[in-house]
């Protein structure tokens, strides 16, 4: 029987899961998880905006990887003209806080923030958007996008950007192709903006777990969440920025 | 948000169909009398506007070969709804237009027209939801946006039905629904109106503060984290200037509402056609002013993070 006609009769739940990251020895067993659930585990990036540099370094490094995955390499529009353009999954901005003299420089690295509460996934007419079930990570399986750009309109933060070239939605994959690589060194199995944070701007790991980096992060340096308005409960957090005070006096 | 001319296309192209059916339905159903070719005539009328949506709403996708997977997720998505009621309608205009062909009697000849009815209120519902219920686009989220699709819907329905029953000389047809197509206008008109002003009182509730977390009074954006430009600053903004904005605002109220108003009521004193026929040809552009202003004047929160476009 043909794919699609299977697909049709099939309930949604028991889908094949789909296998964005088999290319490089991802998870086989990916469940996707239902609207409302809570997950025991939840990965995602926690940003200290007190130590980014606004050096880009993320931004270039992430696009190298998932330029260079299975899915195939994300667009690249006159790269070396005036006006370039093309998907990125993570971008660095820059804004001015106070007023002049007392003015402060922060850089805002932004990519998805991997929602619990994600409102992009119900809206998604294909289910080519879902989140996993086994660590939260948001995902679009681009053999099912369509390209009508509806999920684009559900995101408040403007996460997803659609791929002019291959004409599918696409966003931050916390490199779900890298992080549970058994071919890489343990070291490595991290998402490709962490590594290559100079500063270590960029924490990785389970927010779920009380114990681990980010969820400590989170507690004990204020972490906070963006537009909590929309309460969509996005899993990746922000430090604030804090003055440290000079400490040279005496010395 | 940048307004695409597809969904211009297909809204107000399978808004003017519902109408139309509509306005058919109701006449079969309380047995106005019509010649036989005008409904048949008028029905195919409504099937290649459909038709025509349907093929501008295919435009807007990126994948158009995958289309058909957007039927599955009906369970959570107005879109996927919107996908199955669309083709569904189209059907039942064709069956209800080959009962009539076939001379079908009763019970077909007052359940087709029952359920088509149905499915064009149905169809509606679906196309205003995919808008009202995005929550933070503040201006779409409001059940003002199920009222318009309809009533602008049915305006331009009535305006054609009674424009097409007006040169087939069908005179019953326009004394009775003339004065609804009048009354549907007006109505459409004042929802649109109430929305309007409703839009322009709005307080976002999302503010650069918000959006980035940095709590203090004066922010100023210095980098997008892009030299020039991307999917965000291409896909929700329109692009146009203030002016064009307000002309937009002016010209949409004036084409699709005040003047086939008044042309209607001309076409209402005199029973001449041709009021009826100018119209539909000025409430057209019109519609798609009024489908590219709703478009144009939603401010998705997205656009924070993008203040230097």
């Amino acid at each position: 029987m043909m794919q699609w006609l299977k697909d049709l009769m099939a309930p949604s739940s028991v889908l094949p899961p789909p296998q964005p990251s088999a290319g490089r020895g991802g998870s086989k067993t990916t469940q996707r998880a239902e609207q409302g659930e809570t997950l025991a585990k939840q990965l995602a990036l926690v940003i200290d905006l007190n130590v980014c540099v606004g050096c880009h370094a993320c931004v270039t490094s992430c696009k190298q990887w998932n330029t260079s995955g299975s899915a195939g390499p994300l667009a690249d529009e006159r790269p070396y003209a005036a006006n370039p353009t093309g998907t990125f999954f993570n971008r660095v901005q820059t804004y001015e806080a106070g007023a002049f003299p007392a003015t402060e420089t922060i850089h805002f690295p932004k990519s998805c923030l991997h929602c619990e509460d994600p409102p992009c996934v119900p809206v998604c007419p294909t289910g080519a958007s879902y989140k996993r079930k086994e660590d939260g990570i948001v995902l679009v399986d681009y053999d099912k996008c369509i390209g009508c750009k509806y999920c684009a309109w559900a995101c408040p933060y403007g996460a997803r950007e659609l791929d002019e070239e291959r004409q599918v939605m696409t966003k931050c994959t916390l490199c779900v192709d890298r992080i549970y690589d058994e071919h890489l060194p343990k070291e490595d199995r991290k998402p490709a903006c962490v590594k290559a944070c100079p500063t270590g701007a960029r924490l990785f790991g389970d927010v779920k777990d009380p114990d681990s980096e980010v969820s400590k992060a989170i507690r004990e340096r204020g972490g906070y969440q963006l537009m909590p308005e929309w309460e969509t409960s996005p899993a990746n957090q922000y430090l604030p920025r804090h003055i440290t005070q000079a400490t040279d006096a005496r010395e | 948000m940048h307004p695409a001319l597809s969904i211009l296309f297909f809204t107000t192209l399978a808004g003017a169909a519902q109408g139309l059916v509509f306005t058919l339905a109701l006449a079969a159903l309380f047995g106005l009398a019509m010649a036989p070719g005008f409904l048949t005539l008028a029905l195919g009328v409504a099937e290649v506007l459909l038709v025509a949506g349907l093929a501008a709403s295919f435009m807007h996708l990126g994948r158009k070969t995958r289309a058909w997977r957007a039927v599955l997720m009906w369970r959570t998505s107005w879109m996927s709804r919107e996908v199955i009621v669309l083709p569904g309608f189209i059907a039942l205009v064709a069956i209800w237009w080959l009962s009539l062909q076939l001379g079908a009697s009763a019970p077909w000849s007052w359940l087709l027209p029952a359920l088509v009815l149905c499915g064009a209120v149905a169809l509606w519902y679906c196309t205003a939801m995919i808008y009202a219920c995005l929550r933070f686009i503040e201006e779409w989220a409001h059940p003002l946006t199920i009222v318009n699709f309809t009533l602008i819907g049915l305006s331009s329905g009535l305006v054609l039905a009674c424009a097409m029953a007006a040169l087939a000389g069908e005179a019953r047809f326009v004394q009775v629904f003339g004065p609804c197509a009048l009354v549907a206008t007006l109505a459409a008109w004042a929802a649109r109106d109430l929305a309007l002003r409703r839009n322009a009182g709005i307080r976002h509730k999302s503010t650069l503060q918000s959006a980035t977390g940095i709590r203090t009074e004066k922010l100023v954006q210095k980098s997008m984290g892009m030299s020039a430009g991307s999917f965000n600053t291409r896909e929700f903004f329109h692009g146009a200037s203030l002016a064009v904005l307000k002309n937009m605002k002016l010209g949409f109220l004036l084409l699709a509402f005040v003047l086939p108003a008044l042309l209607l009521a001309w076409g209402l004193a005199s029973a001449a056609a041709l009021p009826w026929l100018l119209a539909v040809a000025v409430q057209a552009p019109g519609l798609l002013a009024e489908r590219w202003f709703f478009f144009a004047q939603a401010k998705h929160p997205q656009n924070l993070y993008y203040q230097v476009v």
